[in-house]
């Protein structure tokens, strides 16, 4: 069953050569095909995934197992790792206890990822909703609101620069609020430059999320709404009760996107003041502690733990998922 | 009210009756579309006016004169040739070394069942949703240890190296190309290679000869998605280079603003410059943006 | 991170008395201002550097040395670039420079350092030097040194010395942070230099109702208050305690350092607003653009004034911070930031790499440096000071009367501490609330000196 679905909605390729009669053969998952490999074709086969999977473990899982080591020691990078480095949990306990830092950064982050699951990311939806109507020019408002996505957040940070500056930036001159005494300070006042950054932020968020919502809007099957439709539903009725539901698998991926990117979020605010007054977030505090002309690589490797963890949730969400996904 | 829209896509377009909501939708796309452009269109206005001139002018303000001198200047002053080239040299290999092994990985796990395939896909998916704070530290520790030979790198490191940012690069994207590529591949009919196996052909071939040409569209999707990615990837070489002449035109913009702080103008263009050949492959390749995206997500 | 025992800035002079000996002992800077006669004997006009022996060093012809350099803004990079090629010209050694963003380099200093760093490097004097050299990550040059050791003050030898009695570090040049003004916006306005405090208050009131802001200020990178900090701090108390505070020997909640931030609160009303947001560069535009009055500063302000063009250099002045009538004036006290080079802990050309660091410490090589780069004076006691610009002279004999001179403070402390999630943000925090409770911020403070 799952097959048939999977085959009708992929998309139609010119010189696929679909197998017999065009239908889905479901085999039996054990059927035995070892015996049309030779061996050298499972040398193969295993180099191919052996070493990348060798790559991929050297170089993403093995820092991340080296960074939980690191947590526990206080080290500052210089020579090597002795006995006396090794302080068990201190570095968390400063980091819970005394840091002032790190709530304030945990904080933002928190807030970064409210405001995108509950601000942007709807939006977004809310235009894929909009833009999967039949209406004219459906690709020309869609090229606008992705081109942002295409932009590296670095431009994004000076784009937006000017339209923040206090003296020179549009947005004061706009207001007439350029002078010595009316100035709005939109990214040196903490209590506004962390809704600066997001809005730079969701510029491009927006589009993101828009695109894989009305690609999954677009996959839904024509025949769901017809049913609707005849049924009387109108149309807000017909998104509610039976697209969105349909589009589950979606929406959990946007939900997953939306929280990574949140906890990822790092260019921005070091490009408006490095991660400070009101910007620090718990990346900018590891990069600042370790790979600065600070090198407390155990305090910020602790950092970097807790950035893990969190991180971990959404992952396995998507993950499980995955899993799910498989076995169907 | 309802019936125009129940037969929505059946109605010849000229036969719609203009109503109220639709020309409310309309405005509000149009509204929502300008204010989106207008970051972008002011960076660009900001960019054709010398600076002098907005002093004198105003920020806004009708332009007395217009030139692309500020172009001219970020371009000489903020070196880009020698940064375009450093993005380059990043880039081009890094997406195509990421579509090679992702297209190889996806094809094993895909093709065939494993015990394992599952773990591997996992392990490599979730290495792409991982924070690069989380890992920047010990990788930076590892690239100074790893010795490299002299054809990848000049100063026996992986350390401010380009390979070493194309390798991180790569490790990094691997986990999203091969989630799409597999389940792309999986919609592609296992009698295909069942077929071909009997015939007496090595996986490799039916790799390479097979499965990969069905993958075009796939491919040319991610590539074109992989590249602005990359392109516009600002932390990697920010930490793990230390020349500044080697430094992808992102991670220099960085420089760039210390430059030309006062001189908003002139950064507005150099902002600008670093933005067109993403811009330009987006417009040139629209479509498989979309369809790179999407093929990911929208199985099931 | 353990501080240093030792005292970080030069050791203060003998007791009250202020004698020639004194004034030549304690300060950095042009000392020999006295025998300028003798100095343009003996530098003349034409003098090269390579007369001073450093062409004929055993780097021998050919060979190459790298250098990384913090030079990201186009006057400087043209006249390290000017320097470099003369050497190379010379001694027939190239020299390739890895130019980096300023704050960058200073920002992955520690990485950079560990990494694989460039055989020399740009740096500054102070704990900032003592730190990296404390940690292995620089050369000993004391063999340099005491080839040049003559052509410096003694000060300057103790700011280039590492804990363990060794230099590690070649001064080139230096310059003063001091209140600036345009001559001819005070010239119009009729106002007078500003001997005290409270006539600086008096002056910034009137300054502020003719329409001007009184301080340009700017607070977007951190660093630009601690400047603030350290005058008040050195005016207020002393020098002695500001060095024991550096160096955490007394605590950031003692009520002296109240009595500090109590002045600032004082005159930060007259400051610019939206500091927190602003580059210090878009200040010292603000003065340049004559809508402020004052902008206290280092000299490296002067080059905005330089691109703009001569006449408004010429325009610039400054005075040293007012006095506060203890007894501390007498010290005259200011920061005077030294920057130079070291060499890195394994230079791939020791020898080479140690053949440029005696061509800078050369007198003539940093009289070319400043001649093009107004905003500094040379480190050099022997440099020849007559082709110095006004505002040069002036800043050699401001430096040369202080008795007292400190790094500032992001130099003479724990860079740890310094930082942007440390005291970076606890000022910034200070200039955006300045009636919070002083206690709860001196004690935040002290609290995170002491996790450190």
């Amino acid at each position: 069953m799952a097959d048939r679905v999977r085959e009708s909605t992929a998309p139609a390729l010119p010189d696929q050569q679909v197998g017999r009669a065009g239908v889905a053969v479901s085999e039996p998952r054990r059927r035995r095909r070892y015996s049309l490999l030779t061996g050298r074709d499972k040398l193969v086969l295993a180099l191919m995934v052996g070493v990348p999977l060798f790559f991929d473990i050297a170089l993403i899982w093995g820092p991340t197992v080296a960074s939980f080591l690191f947590s526990f020691t206080n080290w500052n990078g210089i020579g090597g790792i002795t006995e006396k480095n090794i302080i068990g949990l201190k570095n968390y306990e400063s980091l819970f206890t005394a840091y002032q830092f790190f709530w304030p950064a945990l904080q933002h982050n928190l807030i970064w990822l409210g405001f995108l699951m509950f601000i942007a990311t709807p939006l977004g939806m809310f235009m894929a909703v909009l833009l999967d109507r039949e209406i004219r020019g459906t690709r020309f408002y869609q090229t606008i609101f992705y081109l942002p996505v295409v932009l590296s957040l670095a431009v994004i940070g000076i784009i937006w620069s000017l339209q923040y500056a206090p003296e020179q930036g549009f947005i004061n001159n706009a207001l007439g609020r350029t002078g010595n005494d009316n100035l709005i300070d939109w990214l040196g006042n903490p209590d506004l430059n962390l809704w600066a950054a997001l809005v730079a932020t969701s510029w491009r968020h927006v589009g993101y999320i828009m695109v894989l919502y009305l690609a999954g809007l677009k996959s839904v099957d024509p025949a769901l709404r017809e049913a609707a439709k005849v049924d009387g539903a109108s149309e807000r009725q017909t998104f509610m009760r039976v697209v969105f539901p349909v589009m589950a698998p979606i929406n959990v991926v946007i939900v997953v996107v939306t929280t990574i990117e949140a906890l990822r979020a790092f260019d921005i605010a070091y490009i408006i003041n490095g991660g400070k007054n009101g910007l620090e977030l718990l990346s900018t505090l590891i990069t600042n502690n370790s790979i600065s002309e600070s090198s407390r690589v155990g305090f910020g490797s602790a950092i970097a733990v807790i950035l893990l963890v969190i991180s971990l949730g959404p992952i396995v969400i998507f993950l499980t998922r995955m899993m799910r996904e498989d076995r169907r | 009210m309802t019936v125009a829209t129940t037969t929505a896509g059946r109605i010849p377009v000229a036969r719609r009756r203009i109503r109220l909501p639709r020309i409310a939708l309309y405005a509000f796309l149009t509204f929502m579309a300008v204010t989106w452009l207008f970051p972008l269109l002011w960076a660009a206005f900001t960019s054709l006016r010398p600076y002098g001139e907005t002093l004198r002018n105003g920020f806004i303000s009708f332009p007395s004169v217009i030139s692309l001198d500020n172009f001219g200047s970020a371009w000489t002053r903020g070196e880009f040739p020698q940064f375009y080239l450093n993005s380059l040299i990043v880039t081009v290999p890094a997406v195509l070394l990421t579509l090679l092994i992702s297209s190889m990985v996806a094809f094993a796990v895909s093709r065939f069942s494993w015990r394992f395939n599952l773990f591997c896909l996992m392990l490599f998916t979730a290495g792409n949703l991982l924070p690069p704070q989380v890992i920047i530290v010990p990788l930076y520790r590892l690239y100074l240890l790893l010795p490299i030979p002299p054809p990848l790198s000049d100063n026996g490191l992986l350390y401010d190296q380009y390979f070493g940012i194309i390798l991180i690069h790569v490790a990094f994207q691997v986990g999203f190309c091969v989630f799409v590529l597999s389940n792309y591949m999986k919609t592609i009919s296992r009698e295909l290679t069942e077929a071909a196996l009997a015939d007496g052909a090595g996986v490799a071939r039916i790799y390479w000869n097979v499965i990969l040409p069905l993958c075009r569209p796939a491919l040319a999707a991610l590539a074109t998605l992989e590249f602005t990615f990359i392109y516009n990837d600002f932390f990697w070489a920010l930490l793990l280079m230390k020349s500044g002449d080697r430094r992808p035109i992102t991670s220099a913009l960085n420089n760039l603003q210390g430059q030309f702080v006062t001189d908003t103008n002139v950064l507005a263009a150099g902002a600008l410059l670093a933005a067109i050949p993403t811009i330009l492959v987006y417009i040139a390749l629209q479509r498989h943006f979309i369809s790179g995206l999407t093929l990911g997500s929208t199985k099931g | 991170m353990a501080n240093p025992d030792t005292p970080l800035l030069p050791p203060p002079p003998g007791p009250s008395t202020v004698t020639r000996r004194d004034v030549l002992k304690g300060m950095a800077g042009v000392a020999g201002l006295a025998s300028v006669p003798a100095l343009l004997a003996a530098c003349g006009p034409g003098a090269t550097p390579s007369t001073g022996g450093a062409g004929a060093s055993a780097a021998g012809s050919g060979g190459s040395i790298t250098l990384g350099s913090n030079y990201s803004d186009e006057v400087p990079k043209k006249v390290l670039q000017g320097i470099v090629d003369t050497f190379t010209k010379n001694t027939g050694t190239t020299v390739k420079v890895n130019t980096v963003d300023h704050s960058t380099f200073q920002n992955q200093i520690s990485s950079y350092l560990q990494g694989t760093p460039d055989d020399v490097w740009t740096w500054f004097s102070g704990f900032r030097m003592r730190f990296f050299a404390k940690q292995g990550l620089a050369t000993d040059i004391s063999d340099v040194w005491a080839k040049v050791d003559s052509k410096y003050g003694e000060a300057f030898k103790v700011g280039s010395t590492g804990d363990d009695g060794k230099q590690y570090f070649i001064p080139i040049y230096l310059y003063p942070w001091a209140v600036f003004y345009r001559k001819s916006v005070w010239a119009e306005k009729k106002y007078t230099i500003p001997k005290t405090f409270d006539e600086l208050k008096t002056l910034a009131t009137k300054m502020k109702s003719d329409g001007l802001i009184p301080f340009a200020f700017a607070d977007k990178q951190g660093w630009p208050a601690q400047g603030t900090f350290d005058i008040l701090n050195l005016r207020q108390n002393g020098y002695d305690f500001h060095v024991a505070l550096m160096a955490g020997k007394e605590k950031w909640t003692d009520p002296r350092v109240k009595a500090v931030f109590d002045k600032w609160k004082e005159i930060l009303p007259f400051h610019q607003e939206g500091a927190a947001g602003r580059d210090w560069a878009d200040a010292s535009t603000t003065l340049l653009q004559k809508r402020a009055g004052m902008y206290f500063h280092g000299m490296f302000t002067s080059q905005q004034f330089q691109t703009a063009g001569q006449a408004d250099l010429d325009d610039l002045d400054f005075f040293p911070y007012p006095d506060f009538g203890t007894q501390y004036d007498a010290e005259k006290a200011l920061d005077a930031p030294i920057d130079g080079f070291m060499l890195s802990k394994a230079p791939k050309n020791l020898e080479g790499s140690k053949a440029f660091l005696e061509y800078l410490a050369q007198p003539a090589t940093q009289v070319t440096w400043v001649s093009q780069d107004k905003s500094n004076i040379a480190a050099s006691k022997d440099a020849d000071t007559s082709g110095y610009s006004p505002l040069q002279k002036k800043a050699a004999e401001v430096i040369g009367s202080a008795k007292r001179i400190t790094q500032f403070l992001d130099r003479d402390t724990n860079p740890e501490f310094a930082g942007p999630n440390g005291m970076q943000a606890f000022l910034l925090d200070f200039i955006q609330n300045p009636d919070k409770d002083l206690a709860v911020l001196q004690k935040k403070i002290q609290d995170f000196w002491d996790t450190l």
